[in-house]
């Protein structure tokens, strides 16, 4: 209906200015519709998955967060559920073994985010210096592990942690030190290098292709303005890729806050690792070991709510920070 | 650091070495784990505990390959097609229907489209472990649950996809083109198809590639979608294993060579699409 009031307004404009008579009114309002139709019929597939896959979904768990099931287990026909309201809520937020999966995870985030952006931006803009040699091989090597798959990188470094197996443990063992890659301080830290293995060169590939869209002349001027090689990567081509760097940051947060893959294979080997370490697990332990519907779907909507939320933090506080620089150049 | 300028040699030369050598450190980094990846595929059980990581005395890779298809009724075949048929079909229908989806937000005009847009750029951000739970009870009103379409069906949406076929539509496909086509009074699905999605296809296979990783990568999906054995990707099967492996070690060879295995296709089809995905990469990023 909207679509047809749009198209009423659009033509009129197009036929006055060709003068065009009624026969060609028609026809192009004809035109106008064909075009609608093919648009609806080119969107249509994603948003059937859209609504099934994503929309369906997000409102189920909303709904499932406020309502409570007698027998749980049994589905959630409507005559046996009761509207709880804010109980399952409640009830989560004062499980310690949640909130200290909330803990975990802003702990690896803070550790992991950070590291990944700026080890990452370092090896483009080193690689980007015109310095290295073999770069193309260089580069390839780099991004090796991100045709690894996750679970397989997590079996890796967890033989590379098993002491027995690993050829790293016996070579700190030869100069005598021991090392507990799965204890009680080290397992986050181990979890941390396993996604940093992963996506250091994926994301670093991401910068460089940035770094290589920009423009030439800028940085020929930094150098003949006597800027050296650490400073022109610094303060000239860092500020020129901070788009990519916003992307990154915010595409490493959302998959940090999902943290499930690495911890739940470590914890076949780690009794560090307890069935509810992330808000993901506590979700998975939640719904399928413990039963319990409501509360691992208010466990989502909060998870849901902590990615929207330092989501849009992160690009509203990028974006103010860059304001001064703006204003300054 | 602002002295390092062309006419001291001095400085220059230890910082070209020192950024060879950080460099070299970060491809050994990443390299090492794969190398030892490969070398111990090689081990049989006792080789692979014993100190001596580096003789390669006991070689028993084509054993190891064996046992690897023999164990539990030759269920890692089974697997690996599963994953393939998971990933292959599904990367491939998936782009297909986000990249037509991209197309359609960028070559037509109608009333919210930036909304809408906005929605599925919305959708890119949500967890997926936050839709797990939901599409498990849809899936088992619907009956689906521990089959095939449990997993496939999810796996299809790609709203990055959408974001991508976007840009892609924008800087491939240009608006006199689709003028000249419909002056020629072709239908905008048969120009859709014979006209604009060849120009698309350097990222029709980006867009691709991005899924079939993902596809191939997906752990948690199935996990809690099926049951049967049968029916695992690789990922899943492996993690079992894993898990068997701590009470009877003689899985440990094998999981080795079938996670080696698994590497396999993405490294090939990163190798083989090189050029487009790297287009990929800017698009999504420089944009």
């Amino acid at each position: 209906m909207t679509a047809t009031t749009q198209a009423q307004h659009t033509v009129p404009a197009t036929a006055s200015r060709t003068a065009a008579p009624a026969s060609a009114l028609r026809a192009r309002k004809a035109a106008r519709r064909r075009q609608l139709a093919a648009c609806a019929v080119l969107m249509a597939p994603f948003f059937a998955l859209l609504v099934t896959i994503f929309l369906i979904p997000v409102g189920t768990a909303i709904y499932l967060s406020f309502f409570s099931d007698d027998q749980p287990g049994l589905g959630f026909g409507p005559e046996r559920t009761i509207f709880v309201g804010l109980r399952s809520y409640a009830a989560l937020l004062t499980d310690p073994t949640f909130l200290s999966g909330l803990g975990t995870v802003a702990l690896y985030c803070l550790i992991y985010i950070p590291l990944m952006v700026i080890g990452a931006l370092a090896l483009a803009l080193l690689l980007d210096s015109g310095v290295v040699r073999l770069r193309a091989w260089a580069q390839l090597a780099l991004f090796l592990p991100h045709a690894v798959p996750g679970i397989i990188a997590a079996l890796i470094w967890l033989y590379l942690y098993t002491p027995g197996i690993s050829p790293v443990i016996d070579l700190f063992a030869k100069a005598d030190i021991t090392i507990d890659f799965l204890g009680i301080h080290t397992v986050l830290p181990s979890i941390v290098n396993i996604a940093l293995w992963s996506n250091l060169g994926y994301n670093m590939v991401v910068f460089y292709a940035a770094l290589q869209a920009v423009p030439r002349e800028v940085i020929e001027a930094s150098v003949v303005d006597g800027a050296g090689p650490v400073r022109t990567a610094l303060q000239v081509k860092t500020p020129l890729v901070r788009t990519s760097i916003v992307m990154v940051a915010i595409f490493t947060l959302i998959w940090a806050l999902q943290l499930f893959t690495e911890p739940m294979l470590l914890s076949q080997s780690s009794p560090m690792i307890n069935s509810r370490f992330s808000p993901s697990m506590y979700i998975y332990d939640a719904a399928f070991t413990r039963n319990n519907y409501s509360l691992a779907a208010a466990a989502s909507v909060v998870l849901l709510v902590c990615t929207i939320a330092l989501s849009y933090g992160v690009t509203r506080w990028t974006s103010r920070a860059n304001t001064p620089e703006e204003t300054a150049r | 650091m602002s002295t390092g300028d062309s006419t001291l040699m001095r400085p220059r030369l230890l910082g070209r070495a020192t950024v060879n050598v950080v460099v070299a450190l970060s491809v050994l980094y990443t390299l090492l784990p794969v190398l030892w990846l490969v070398l111990a595929a090689g081990k049989n059980r006792d080789a692979l505990f014993s100190s001596n990581f580096l003789s390669l005395g006991d070689f028993s890779f084509v054993q190891n390959l064996r046992d690897l298809f023999a164990m539990d009724d030759g269920l890692y075949s089974r697997w690996y097609g599963n994953s393939l048929l998971y990933a292959v079909l599904g990367a491939g229908i998936g782009a297909l229907v986000s990249v037509a989806c991209g197309y359609a937000f960028d070559k037509f005009s109608f009333p919210h489209k930036e909304k809408l847009f906005g929605l599925v750029l919305a959708a890119v951000m949500v967890p997926q472990t936050v839709l797990a739970l939901p599409l498990y009870l849809m899936a088992s009103e619907a009956g689906l649950v521990n089959t095939f379409w449990a997993v496939f069906i999810p796996v299809l949406f790609n709203p990055f996809g959408v974001y991508l076929g976007r840009i892609f539509s924008q800087g491939y496909v240009p608006d006199e083109v689709l003028e000249a086509a419909r002056v020629d009074g072709a239908g905008e699905l048969t120009t859709y198809v014979r006209v604009a999605l060849r120009m698309l296809g350097p990222g029709l296979v980006t867009v691709f590639l991005f899924q079939l990783t993902a596809i191939w990568n997906n752990f948690f999906l199935p996990m809690v979608m099926l049951s049967d054995q049968d029916l695992y990707p690789v990922s899943l099967g492996l993690y079992q294993w894993n898990s068997s492996a701590s009470v009877s070690p003689e899985y440990y060879p094998v999981v080795i060579m079938g996670s080696l295995l698994a590497v396999i296709p993405l490294i090939l089809a990163f190798a083989l699409l090189q050029r487009f995905w790297r287009s990929g990469l800017t698009a999504g990023s420089v944009k």
